[in-house]
């Protein structure tokens, strides 16, 4: 005897968290059931395989039904369909829009399009993340993607707004939004060992200082679906353009050295790797204005963070700097500019510096 | 012209996407009514309309408001070709006809369609002015209110219970109409939900007239039901229990709710001033002038002919005979005749109601039931030439007015139906039915109609009109001591009920009898098996479980007559097999008296089915039940024997456990004490029932087992091995879970407010070719079996729970087709104070009256001064706002948020303070709030918190469904109306909708998001009595097509928990904290 038909439907929508977390790891059904029997549910309750298996069939059948609405949360609260206390609606959002480390560092800054869907597969293979859990987190990208690209306002709010994600996930949408939009490299090796969580930091400090919605000159009356009104997810081309001024402070003989005398005055006896400052402050300073002088090309906006990597961490890393150390420096170099008469440009290399120096910072690990 | 309809399409959301190329919706309305259309302008590319429009004003009959549904058609405008429909509602007007009820139906209703299921939402405004009109030739019943519920509804009280209405329309199926070849399968079903939604609504009216004409206001016990007989046509019947109700004042409304129903009606006293002139909303002119046919109890002559399709197997039989000259003591008989009298100007002395006001249950016989198989034949309809010419007639003539010359009527097969039940209950020395219902089931052109009800001895003083004799009869019965009714009024309160109506020197059948247990005056039988809701007053020992018999049997398939006859010479063994499976498995779990039983015989081609469900209780009226012995019938084998002890050792553990598990433990009572049984050594049963088909005479099947001893199982053929093991095999709830088919789970009555109402349904299909009746048997237990535990394993989380109201259907849709549909609740319970309630009677009575008055009085108080401050919410201001979420937004959003913050959630500091309060005060009623956090220890302590701010601002209002009439730690303040939907699903894309299960999953979602809509509409905020009458699916998985028919209704209703109630109670002056504390006092 078989059953053909077999449903089970609650006036308030049952909502199985376990099951919920195996069906968002794209596990099938019979998959899911093994899982279930191996935690041991099944001595915990007494109940046979075949009820787990009814049991998840179901639950799977009713997230198939929901998915449609987990892809526009709003709707999931307005809908008649289900019903479900407002804890677990939030529930459901916020488990269908997690996403996995090993997945978001790998397609962190790649164009969310149809061509990189066909390296799921790769991905999946490499991340260990089945496919089904890749697509859907894959899709979830694209989808907030392209709903708050056009989008002006705060990045973080507009996803929150559309999507009722928490705060944190918002957050952490945001700086996939950023990265894809801006579409920074983060693939390379020597750049694996930064977490989603250290990029995700340098993107939400850049939304916050380097985009033209961050120094709160919008124009008063903008006109509607301009490109220049994407407030949060581009970079602020005037502020971009304006950072060549920057290059005087490395090309200027008399001003470099003055800013390096004023440093290590300030930071003598106080650094470990004093010598190994003193000896390599001009490529370092060097390093990091050139980089600064250097975003008006988009190929380099891109390569920001190799740039980053190979013109400060690695030179500090290989001399042993420790963090303290970093942060000493990083403090009294920018610090110092400001003592620099012959500079005028001081409100703007704040902009860059403040944001860059808790980037680098951060960064700044193993 | 005595009404105006008025209604406003305010704005549509979540439309689906009509014009591919746009991606958007050009929408507009079409509302109609009768024969009535407005339409909205068309609102262009857009999913979310906002018409807005004007008030379209309808002017009809108040006839028509009650038969025709208004019709709200949502479709895409398209100017080159045909308007594309997007989707119906059906709004069913009725609850705008009573004064009492809903003012207004303004909501968000879901867009249905049959084939697409549902397409985005609509807001519609409907109010209704009714105009008073005189007329006394009017056709209307405006005003009677109707309830699903059965028993009298909670915040009103019962003036008197007439009696028994019923009414059947019939019509062609627009499925099997020759136009149905021509016409789109999406027609058909359109069609069908349209003509059943004006059939029930004529049904109702014309109850309501049979109520009006017994100068009744309402309908309690409502029972409504659609037979698709296919080619034959169309009936919609109803049963339901006439009564003249008064709404209790608002005052009284707001004392605190109990926990379980029963405990209210306490509170209510019954009107003892017999007054016809109290029911304010009856007509002020009886009608006297009968110008449409509409009571076939009284206008219908009994036909003693039979027509070619009769089959003769329906014969007339003089039932009442039996009854002659039983009554034997002289307070019986005088009892008998008072009553009689009251009873015996109604045809039908029947009554659907499961649960009843104090004093009004005198005795209980035993449950009555009958059976008839019949062969449908053509309806021949005249009317139908009128629903044809789509004219404005879609008025449906009933099938009395059209064919009283037809002798063969589906009315006239109930009448028989019903006198059958009511000679079997004169058999049984009583004078009523109580706990009635009817029931059939259809396979091809074969019908088994049944009829059950457990037969009783009323009061009559709650059954008089205020007629002359009533009042006689009232007055006689209250002197003290000349009617047995008044001695039992003195006696211990629980086990009146429960002696036997019937004279113990003539009995109907053979008895065991013995002398009461409570009260050792009156003699009561050893088992009692009963179709109603325990008593209110009945003491138990223990908790009551649930107990199913199981049974298939396999037929040859046969044609017409040949198959009606070979199901008629089945139903006897069937019921004989049922019985002894639902007896045995009572012993098997110690207990002695059956209480909601549910005999279900559902026919299919090859196959007949038996379910029965009841609820098993010990009642402590009744003797200890003996075990079961098992004899062998070749006592010389020596394994066989030793076979045989080890079966009797299985058996005697499984009692022992079951007595355990159940906290079965009576009081051990010397022998001598009860008095010396009367000199009866068979074990007889209760269950008085025949078949009408069989012949001339009514053959009363000797349920009992002949002259053995009922409890000796002979395992000596397969058969008797198989029921062994049928009784084993069922393996008892998990712990923490139980389970009942009634209202309340006997001995549990600490409810809290979580409630989990579901529909499982299963169908299997039987793999095995050469089924035997021993195969069929075990795949059908299994089925049940695993369907229970399914259940148990998917709402573990809610443990301790209940699972109440557990109703199974059975239905055989193909040959090899087994489907059980389930609906019931699971409701959680402190474990906690169980332990408590077990108390006796007296001890609580007695704590009650001297401490507990003081608290109750007290806590209200420290709640006020201690959690207001603390938390500033007031619960009286969201009640307001939750009735009327529908006209504001953002009214309802806040009321959303607070219903779950205050259950659901946990994280309400308000609540935890309650809690810490009344742990220290351990007593009363007040608990049952307060354990809203102790429904699950392993939840305690930990809060969890709205992570997503956003979530919060949900604009779906909460609403609770419940087959039971009650909701748990919560008032229900209003009945808003009854709710009856029937609706049709299709699809051609089986396999895309993810199956028969996705497909029947989606649309019984669909389902309840629409019950649930139009309560919100309606102002309410859960359903109570709810059932789902009807769910046909049909596959055809080959053409990748489905089809699926639900028919569901219930009660709307506004509730208000009780935690709240007290908070108002407390605010309000200490007058009123009074009585609010008198009825916490009864509710332990």
């Amino acid at each position: 005897m078989t059953n053909e038909l077999d449903i089970f439907v609650g006036n308030t929508t049952l909502i199985d968290e376990d099951v919920y977390r195996l069906w968002l790891d794209g596990y099938s059904v019979s998959d899911a059931v093994g899982l279930r029997v191996r935690s041991g549910i099944l001595e915990q309750t007494g109940a046979t395989a075949g009820v787990l298996q009814s049991d998840t069939m179901d639950h799977y059948r009713t997230f198939h039904m929901l998915e449609r609405l987990l892809h526009t949360p709003p709707k999931l609260l307005h809908q008649l369909v289900f019903q479900i206390p407002p804890s677990r609606q939030a529930l459901l959002i916020e488990r269908y829009y997690a996403f996995d480390e090993a997945f978001v560092r790998e397609v962190l800054g790649k164009k969310l399009s149809k061509g990189t869907k066909k390296d799921l597969d790769d991905i999946s293979t490499k991340t260990g993340v089945t496919l089904k859990s890749c697509r859907r987190q894959f899709d979830n990208f694209k989808r907030v993607f392209k709903v708050v690209e056009e989008m002006r306002g705060s990045l973080a709010g507009n996803i929150q707004q559309h999507f009722l994600l928490s705060d944190r996930l918002a957050r952490d949408y945001a700086a996939v939004v950023f990265f894809a939009n801006n579409r920074f490299e983060t693939g390379k090796k020597k750049l694996q060992y930064l977490t989603f969580g250290d990029l995700a930091f340098c993107a939400e400090l850049m939304i916050q200082n380097w985009t033209p919605g961050a120094v709160g000159e919008q124009p008063p009356d903008p006109p509607p679906y301009s490109q220049v009104d994407d407030m949060d997810v581009d970079l602020d081309k005037e502020f971009l353009q304006d950072l060549k001024e920057l290059k005087v402070l490395v090309a200027d003989k008399d001003l470099l050295d003055l800013h390096k005398s004023l440093v290590c005055t300030a930071l003598r006896g106080k650094l470990s790797v004093f010598p190994e400052m003193e000896a390599n402050f001009k490529n370092l300073s060097r390093g990091l204005v050139n980089i600064a002088s250097k975003l008006t090309h988009t190929k380099d906006v891109r390569d920001l963070f190799v740039d980053l990597v190979e013109k400060f961490i690695e030179p500090c890393r290989s001399d042993r700097w420790p963090l303290n150390d970093v942060r000493l420096f990083l403090n009294q170099y920018s610090a110092s500019v400001h003592s620099l008469d012959g500079f005028r440009h001081q409100a703007l290399w704040d902009r860059y510096m403040v944001t860059l120096r808790s980037c680098l910072l951060r960064m700044y690990h193993d | 012209m005595p009404g105006k309809l008025k209604v406003k399409i305010v704005a549509g959301r979540h439309l689906p996407v009509m014009d591919r190329a746009s991606d958007l919706t050009d929408a507009f309305v079409e509302v109609k009514f009768g024969n009535m259309t407005f339409k909205t302008d068309v609102y262009h590319k857009s999913l979310n309309p906002q018409w807005n429009s004007e008030w379209f004003k309808f002017e009809v009959d108040d006839e028509d408001l009650q038969d025709e549904p208004l019709q709200i058609t949502v479709l895409d405008h398209d100017t080159y070709s045909a308007n594309d429909a997007i989707g119906k509602v059906y709004i069913d007007i009725d609850p705008l006809l009573y004064s009492e009820a809903a003012t207004v139906i303004s909501g968000w209703f879901p867009i249905y369609d049959t084939i697409h299921g549902i397409r985005g939402e609509i807001n519609v405004v409907v109010k209704v002015d009714l105009f008073n009109d005189l007329n006394r030739f009017r056709q209307s019943s405006c005003g009677v209110k109707f309830f699903c519920t059965t028993s009298i509804p909670k915040c009103y009280r019962a003036v008197i219970i007439h009696g028994f209405v019923e009414e059947l329309v019939v019509n062609e199926d627009p499925e099997y109409q020759w136009i149905d070849r021509i016409r789109t399968p999406r027609a058909s079903n359109e069609a069908r939900q349209r003509l059943i939604s004006l059939m029930s609504g004529e049904l109702q009216r014309k109850i309501g007239l049979k109520v009006l004409e017994m100068r009744g206001n309402a309908v309690v016990g409502y029972l409504q039901c659609f037979d698709l007989e296919g080619e034959s046509g169309l009936v919609v019947r109803a049963i339901g229990t006439a009564c003249t109700l008064d709404k209790l004042s608002s005052t009284a409304a707001f004392l605190p709710a109990c926990n379980s129903p029963s405990k209210e009606m306490k509170e209510i006293p019954f009107n003892e001033d017999p007054n016809p002139n109290t029911h304010s909303s009856g007509p002020s002119t009886p009608l006297k002038n009968q110008t449409y046919s509409f009571s076939p109890s009284k206008s219908y002559s009994r036909q003693s002919s039979s027509s070619d399709t009769d089959l003769s197997l329906t014969p007339k039989t003089g039932m009442g005979s039996g009854s002659a000259g039983k009554e034997g003591g002289p307070f019986k008989a005088l009892l008998r005749q008072q009553t009689q009298s009251a009873l015996e100007q109604r045809e039908f002395p029947f009554f659907t109601l499961t649960a009843f006001p104090p004093g009004f249950l005198v005795h209980v016989g035993g449950v009555v039931s009958a059976r008839s198989v019949k062969l449908l034949d053509r309806i021949h309809n005249p009317a139908f030439v009128g629903i044809m010419g789509n004219t404005r007639s879609y008025k449906l003539l009933d099938w009395n007015s059209f064919n009283s010359d037809e002798p063969e009527t589906r009315d006239a097969w109930w009448a028989e139906i019903r006198q059958e039940i009511k000679s079997h209950a004169k058999a049984l020395g009583c004078h009523a039915v109580v706990g009635y219902s009817e029931s059939t089931s259809i396979c091809e052109e074969v019908c088994i109609l049944s009829a059950s009800g457990t037969a009783a001895v009323l009061n009559p003083r709650f059954l008089q009109d205020g007629t002359v004799e009533g009042c006689l009869e009232q007055r006689l019965s209250w002197q003290p001591g000349f009617f047995s009714i008044g001695q039992e009024e003195n006696l211990p309160a629980g086990c009146g009920f429960c002696h036997i109506p019937y004279d113990e020197l003539n009995m109907p059948f053979p008895a065991h009898l013995t002398y009461c247990y409570s009260c050792r005056k009156q003699k009561v039988p050893d088992v009692l098996f009963t179709t109603i809701d325990l008593p209110t007053d009945a003491t138990v020992i223990g908790k009551g479980c649930l107990i199913q018999a199981r049974l298939c049997r396999l037929k040859k398939k046969a044609q017409a007559e040949a198959n009606a006859t070979a199901i008629s010479n089945l139903l006897p063994f069937m019921e004989y097999e049922v019985h002894t499976q639902l007896m045995n498995k009572l012993k098997l779990k110690g207990m002695n008296a059956l209480f909601g039983l549910r005999i279900q015989i559902t026919v299919g081609e090859n196959m007949l089915m038996g379910l029965a469900s009841a609820t098993g209780v010990y009642l402590t009226a009744l003797p200890t039940p003996g075990g079961i012995q098992i004899a062998g019938k070749t006592p010389n084998d020596g394994s066989y024997e030793q076979h045989i002890s080890h079966m009797q050792k299985k058996i005697n553990d499984t009692i022992a456990k079951n007595k355990e598990l159940y906290e079965i433990n009576p009081p051990e009572i010397p022998e001598e004490i009860i008095g010396s049984p009367i000199p009866e050594p068979r074990q007889r049963s209760r269950l008085l029932r025949s078949q009408s088909e069989s012949s001339d005479e009514v053959i009363e099947l000797d349920l009992s087992h002949g002259k053995k001893d009922a409890f000796v199982l002979e395992i000596d053929d397969t058969d008797a091995m198989e029921d062994v093991h049928s009784l084993l095999t069922d393996v008892p709830p998990p712990s923490g879970f139980y389970s009942c088919n009634t209202e309340i789970m006997p001995g549990i009555n600490n409810w809290t407010s979580e409630i989990q109402m579901f529909t499982s349904v299963r169908v299997s299909r039987l793999s095995n070719i050469n089924l035997t009746n021993q195969t069929l048997n075990k795949n059908f237990n299994d089925l049940c079996e695993n369907l229970l535990k399914s259940l148990y394993f998917k709402l573990r989380s809610m443990i301790p729970c209940c699972l109440c109201h557990v109703n199974f259907t059975v239905s055989l849709p193909e040959d090899e087709l087994i489907q059980v549909t389930v609906t019931a609740v699971a409701i959680t319970f402190d474990k906690h104070q169980a332990v408590q309630t077990t108390k006796t009677h007296v001890e609580k009575s007695l704590q009650r009256a001297s401490t507990d008055n003081e608290e109750l009085l007290q806590f209200p108080l420290e709640l006020c001064t201690d959690s207001l401050g603390s938390h500033p919410f007031s619960p009286a201001k969201e009640h307001l706002e939750s009735a009327s979420s529908n006209s504001g937004i953002p009214a309802a959003q806040r009321a959303t948020s607070i219903d779950y913050s205050s259950f659901a959630d946990r994280c309400n500091s308000w609540i935890e303070l309650i809690k810490l309060k009344a742990q220290t005060i351990r007593r009363g009623s007040i608990k049952t709030t307060v354990s809203v956090e102790k429904a699950s220890p392993l939840t305690e302590g930990h809060f969890r918190q709205r992570s997503a701010p956003a979530c919060a601002n949900s604009t779906v209002g909460v609403v609770k469904m419940t087959p039971l009439s009650f909701i748990p730690g919560a008032k229900i303040t209003k009945y808003l109306g009854i709710i009856n939907m029937f609706f049709i699903r299709e699809t051609t894309s089986l396999r895309e909708e993810g199956g028969v299960s996705g497909f029947l999953h989606a649309f019984i979602a669909e389902v309840f998001a629409m019950v649930r809509a139009h309560v919100a509409a309606l102002g309410g905020n859960a359903v109570v009595s709810y059932i789902m009458k009807q769910c046909v699916f049909m596959e055809n998985p080959n053409k990748n097509q489905a089809q699926c028919l639900i028919n569901v209704s219930g009660d709307a209703v506004i509730f208000v928990r009780e935690s709240e109630l007290e908070i108002i109670s407390t605010q309000q002056p200490i007058a009123s904290c009074q009585p609010a504390c008198g009825g916490g006092e009864i509710a332990t």
